[in-house]
């Protein structure tokens, strides 16, 4: 490429410890290096309790970071103020997971929608602000009739309509996508999706798409990063991931995908043994040995560092560190 | 899409104009609170008290319930006194009209303060958690290991007895229990997620606790407002039958109530028109405030 593009999101060593008892520290998100860029979808997967819906609250500084640096447009926005932080979350929105929690019950639709428009006062008046979300709630396919309709009335499919109205309502550049879909049943998640990809179209959004499934994943993302106790074990685009994937973990979340085809019936699944070890204060070495069916005796010393083995393949295993 | 949204043309739908200008709450609240009928009884006999507040004078004349007259010692009831006479002969009727005047107006001031300061605090503390939250909760333990009653003498004794004062101290008496109530509602609420949607979309904390939380405790507010307003009325009782209250020939329901225990085996009736008026009043307030709590929730609204 001739030019070298900026990251629109750029994330620097980042880290959220939170603290569960005297000296104990939980290692929620422990230095992730991202880079998202304009109009493209990164997907986030692991398994539960791996950090990936903190590490996204973290990038919009809902949570603090303990440390690192959030690049947004190359400018930290660690260090801003909670006035400029404020303007900056007209930037950088979030669709939550579920939709029958994020919406203030008392509220209705319309009402929902419009919140954020009033109180960052993007338009002049309240009947302006009023209008747009109505524009808007066209936008999401959500029907007019719903405007006094309050979420409790609605279905789930529809409760995330509302959500993405919200988040589209301040006009973001970066959306993180919380498990969007994971509260709604198949056909509600397949409409979804398709209208997050078809927003993203019509205003270059950019996506940090965080889920657990891994089918959905491959449907919407760019680049994936899959994350392990609060690391990252292997990023690289999306086709590649799934074409070639070089972690172990990896190679089993990809195994476990079921698949609809009779003559797959007998085919074993690459299971991967143990639990999860506890997040809090981990060990050294690399933090899936444990579970890991290649594990040798360096694992268990050394973590090792997240390197790309290939072009725009990067891997945190010490199987990959010669060529491939 | 930015573009054209600027400036679009009134939402229609139909080619009929729909005003998104919020879709009127009150209104929605008061339609759904005429349906309870139990509100609606209780709305009434509020109604009525309350005009019977106003129009005190009108009914019955203030000098006839404070002057003490001999001949009408206990007299029964007669056209010229419709409810009889108490002990001093002062006519019962015009006690029970005037004292309704500082008997409310006293319990209703005390409750809305106090739940307007428990609430407050409750919420900062809920809200913040932390050290703000340690501070205020260890300040009300303070507050609540002094009994009520000694706390409401001190402060009365220190300031004398008045209408504000009186106020006052009945506040300081009762907000403990809203800062406790609210707290934990609050605690509830704050990890919700449309708590953090709102933070997400640059809410400040004053605006979240007020549009979102406040909302969201009400019906535990509200009822613990009503269920207060008769309690504190019969708290105010307490205080005058220790001498805290009013000074003396202020008429006040539970002064009333607490001079004619001495004469209730000759006169019962003395005992039984203040304390229906307490329970009268009691039983209106918390069925309207049980009507409003249902009719403020759209969850409840079919």
């Amino acid at each position: 490429m001739a030019e070298e593009r900026i990251p629109l999101i750029e994330t620097v060593d980042l880290k959220k410890y939170f603290k569960v008892g005297d000296n104990a520290l939980l290692h929620a998100v422990d230095g992730i290096n991202m880079k998202v860029y304009p109009g493209e979808t990164i997907g986030v997967v692991g398994e539960s309790g791996c950090g990936k819906s903190t590490l996204g609250r973290t990038i919009l500084r809902l949570i603090e970071p303990t440390s690192g640096q959030i690049l947004y447009n190359g400018d930290d926005i660690t260090q801003y103020n909670a006035r400029r932080m404020k303007k900056m979350r007209q930037e950088l929105q979030i669709i939550f997971q579920d939709p029958y929690a994020s919406l203030d019950p008392r509220k209705s639709v319309i009402e929902i929608i419009a919140e954020y428009m009033i109180i960052n006062k993007t338009l002049p008046t309240k009947r302006d602000i009023f209008n747009r979300a109505a524009h808007l709630m066209d936008v999401v396919g959500l029907a007019r009739r719903y405007a006094t309709a309050y979420p409790h009335e609605l279905d789930g499919g529809r409760r995330q309509r509302i959500g993405i109205a919200r988040a589209l309502s301040v006009n973001p550049k970066f959306i993180v996508c919380d498990e969007p879909v994971s509260a709604l049943d198949v056909s509600i998640q397949a409409q979804i999706l398709n209208l997050l990809m078809d927003l993203q179209d019509e205003m270059c959004l950019t996506y940090m798409f965080v889920t657990h499934d891994l089918s959905v994943v491959k449907h919407i993302s760019d680049n994936i990063m899959v994350m392990y106790l609060g690391q990252c074990l292997e990023l690289t685009s999306s086709d590649e991931l799934f074409e070639k994937p070089l972690h172990p973990y990896t190679q089993a979340l990809l195994s476990a995908i079921p698949e609809p085809d009779i003559s797959m019936r007998n085919k074993k699944i690459k299971v991967i043994k143990g639990e999860v070890v506890s997040p809090v204060n981990p060990k050294p070495g690399c933090r899936f040995a444990a579970r890991c069916e290649h594990c040798q005796e360096r694992c268990h010393q050394e973590a090792p560092e997240l390197k790309e083995v290939a072009p725009g393949h990067f891997v945190a295993c010490h199987l990959c560190d010669g060529p491939i | 899409m930015a573009k054209n949204s600027t400036r679009p043309v009134v939402a229609t739908l139909d080619g009929e104009d729909i005003n998104f200008k919020r879709p009127s709450q009150t209104k929605e609240i008061l339609r759904r609170l005429r349906k309870n009928k139990g509100a609606m009884i209780g709305l009434f006999l509020l109604i009525c008290i309350v005009l019977v507040v106003i129009f005190a004078d009108f009914i019955a004349p203030y000098e006839a319930g404070v002057v003490q007259v001999a001949e009408n010692k206990l007299a029964p009831m007669s056209p010229e006194h419709p409810l009889g006479c108490d002990s001093y002969g002062r006519d019962v009727l015009s006690r029970l009209v005037h004292g309704a005047r500082n008997s409310l107006l006293v319990a209703v001031a005390a409750s809305i303060s106090s739940c307007l300061f428990g609430c407050t605090l409750g919420a900062i503390a809920g809200y913040f958690g932390g050290k703000i939250d340690m501070l205020i909760m260890r300040a009300l333990d303070i507050f609540m290991s002094i009994p009520d009653l000694l706390f409401t003498m001190v402060v009365v004794a220190a300031l004398s007895s008045s209408i504000p004062v009186l106020i006052i101290a009945m506040t300081l008496a009762y907000f403990t229990n809203y800062v406790r109530l609210v707290r934990s509602g609050v605690l509830n609420l704050v990890d919700q997620e449309y708590v953090e949607a709102a933070r997400a979309g640059g809410s400040s904390s004053a605006r979240i606790i007020i549009s979102h939380i406040i909302p969201n405790t009400l019906g535990i507010i509200l009822v613990n407002v009503t269920l207060n307003v008769s309690s504190l009325v019969i708290y105010q009782s307490t205080l005058s039958f220790i001498g805290l209250s009013l000074p003396a020939p202020a008429p006040e329901w539970g002064s009333m109530l607490s001079s004619a225990r001495v004469d209730m085996m000759r006169a019962p009736l003395l005992v039984v028109f203040p304390a229906l008026a307490i329970v009268l009043t009691a039983f209106s307030v918390n069925l309207l405030g049980d009507g409003l709590r249902d009719a403020m929730d759209p969850r409840l609204k079919n």
